[in-house]
């Protein structure tokens, strides 16, 4: 049984500048991994490398098992699913048609969506509370309610690895934890492996098995989150003098 | 929930209404035929004078409007995809503006109308190939890169045109614009123009759910399994072949391939399965009906027909913009 997803010597740049060189790294299915790091630091360009939207500058990916670039794109969109950081909704479309479009990479060429596929988005939908506005344009959501519906396409897609960029932007602390907690479950029960792009470094150490800190000049570090997050370590990270305080046996980061 | 029975109950209504208006075009005219006299002429056992108008003159010219009506409207909603704008229309990309070069040169040194027709279609594959050719540049390809590029060839046959109008003598002028309002009087054979409407509709069937995913955006439409490129690349030449093609018959019309798109999605949804063969035979209708009444209303003066396009869909559109309710949708 091979891991998830393999890394091997993975170079990855944008605009002449290498943001990632020499990483190695292996996720296993159910595993949540944060991607941790200051702004351009290419977060989002090794995401987008590992979902196989830009290619590496060297490097070898593999995805259960088979080359990433040797994988047909349907294949590839029924084993990894992408959020997106923004989305795009040019024209009208209701609530649960955008879900469904989780559905396409699972669906024969003249095939339309079933009722088991419909069923499965009203699932997604229920699950980051949004059964109630199926119905609604999505013009009309605000853009916590959008971001929870890109959520909701994500597990309509129901790929066995999800990568995710910026889960948690737009979203209220209640639905920031409901949507971590709703990932986690799904990390457990159905064995989904995540890769997560997140700013917040307690969420990040709560919700995530290991982290992956990119400093920006190629360099990086991996490991379980209770070891390699620390003051000194994440002070480097953002450029900013980070205190662990303990607040009744966990502990918190905050900045100076 | 997009279903295929829904589909089909559109896709029917649109074509009994399509059938309609192709009824109504040959039944009325400058000449009066009895209903029962064009009967008799289509099934094949009668004659005379309205016998030949039906079939010689109404006839072609109604399939003519139908096949270029339904071009116009599915290569509007093939670029309002591709450039991921509900503002886009056939000819953002500089396809009719190439296309009127070439058949106004030809009207200007006074060749034949054959001439015109060929000088249309080089003109409208020439803009085609050039937009094409520049905006792939580093190979990026990005849909502001295309519209900028395409809107710049546009505006260049503009100002070709603009000087062939100011060089051209004044007897000549009431043709060349005609052609630039567009005009179905010198369509020709509509058979031509209805087998590219048939293959067009044919060819991007498949590929509507494919076409649903890249309104979404590139990337949405990357990370679900299609393959952009090539599939932009597509849209990009079918839209301006079908464009070229009813440009050449009939000159460019202007405001379908614009808002039936809109008129169909206001009403259906932007599901592409649905959108595209609905917004052909929508188009198809709408010319049809919009040439009768171009021949009809000041016979036996006729009107350009892209005047009465507009004057019958502006009014329609605007209704169905300020119906839209505000909250969603059904």
């Amino acid at each position: 049984m091979s891991a998830l997803l393999e890394v091997r010597d993975l170079a990855a740049a944008i605009g002449g500048r290498t943001l990632v060189s020499c990483l190695d790294l292996t996720l296993d299915a159910g595993e949540r991994l944060a991607i941790l790091g200051r702004n351009g630091a290419g977060k989002t360009t090794l995401l987008h490398t590992l979902a196989g939207l830009r290619a590496p500058l060297a490097g070898d990916i593999r995805l259960c098992g088979e080359a990433l670039s040797a994988l047909a794109p349907r294949r590839l969109a029924q084993l990894r699913g992408v959020l997106l950081q923004q989305q795009i909704d040019a024209f009208p479309a209701s609530v649960l048609e955008t879900a469904l479009i989780g559905r396409h990479p699972w669906l024969e060429r003249w095939a339309w969506e079933s009722t088991a596929d419909a069923r499965q988005a009203r699932q997604a939908l229920a699950a980051v509370g949004l059964a109630e506005l199926e119905q609604r344009d999505v013009h009309t959501l605000s853009g916590g309610e959008r971001q929870r519906l890109a959520v909701a396409t994500l597990l309509t897609q129901d790929p066995r690895l999800g990568l995710l960029d910026e889960p948690l932007s737009h979203l209220d602390l209640n639905h920031q934890i409901a949507v971590l907690e709703l990932l986690a479950s799904r990390a457990r029960e159905s064995g989904m492996g995540m890769i997560m792009v997140m700013h917040d470094v307690n969420l990040a150490r709560r919700y995530a098995d290991r982290a992956l800190l990119l400093f920006g000049d190629g360099s990086a570090q991996c490991g379980p989150v209770a070891e390699i997050l620390d003051a000194p370590t994440l002070s480097r990270l953002y450029g900013h003098p980070l205190r662990r305080i303990d607040a009744g046996g966990s502990d918190y980061f905050i900045p100076e | 929930m997009p279903s295929r029975r829904r589909a089909l109950f559109v896709i029917a209504i649109l074509l009994a209404a399509g059938l309609l208006s192709l009824v109504g075009a040959l039944l009325v005219g400058s000449y009066a035929i009895a209903p029962g006299e064009v009967w008799a002429r289509l099934t094949g056992n009668g004659g005379g004078t309205g016998g030949d108008i039906v079939l010689g003159l109404r006839l072609p010219r109604a399939l003519a409007a139908f096949a270029c009506g339904g071009l116009l409207a599915l290569a509007g909603a093939l670029m309002q995809v591709l450039l991921r704008n509900p503002l886009a229309d056939p000819y953002v990309l500089g396809v009719s503006g190439g296309a009127a070069v070439g058949a106004l040169s030809a009207m200007l040194f006074g060749l034949p109308l054959i001439f015109v027709h060929g000088g249309s279609f080089a003109g409208a594959l020439a803009a085609v190939v050039t937009v094409f050719g520049l905006a792939r540049g580093d190979g990026s390809w990005t849909q502001s890169r295309l519209l900028l590029t395409g809107v710049i060839v546009a505006a260049g046959c503009g100002a070709g045109v603009a000087l062939i109008l100011s060089l051209a003598p004044e007897q000549k002028l009431h043709s060349m614009l005609f052609w630039l309002m567009g005009d179905l009087s010198h369509a020709g054979s509509p058979w031509p123009a209805l087998a590219v409407a048939a293959i067009g509709l044919a060819l991007v069937m498949p590929i509507a759910r494919d076409l649903n995913l890249l309104s979404r955006g590139d990337l949405v439409a990357s990370t679900l399994g299609v393959k952009v490129r090539s599939l932009r690349a597509a849209v990009y030449v079918l839209g301006s072949l079908l464009t070229a093609v009813a440009v050449t018959t009939t000159g460019s019309v202007g405001f379908i391939g614009l808002v039936v798109p809109h008129l169909v999605r206001l009403t259906i949804g932007n599901d592409q399965r649905v959108l595209l063969p609905a917004t052909a035979l929508a188009g198809g209708a709408l010319l049809v009906v919009a040439d009768t009444l171009a021949r009809t209303v000041i016979a036996p003066q006729q009107l350009p027909v892209g005047v009465l396009t507009a004057l019958l869909g502006v009014p329609v559109f605007l209704y169905l913009l300020s119906r839209q309710p505000k909250g969603g949708r059904e």
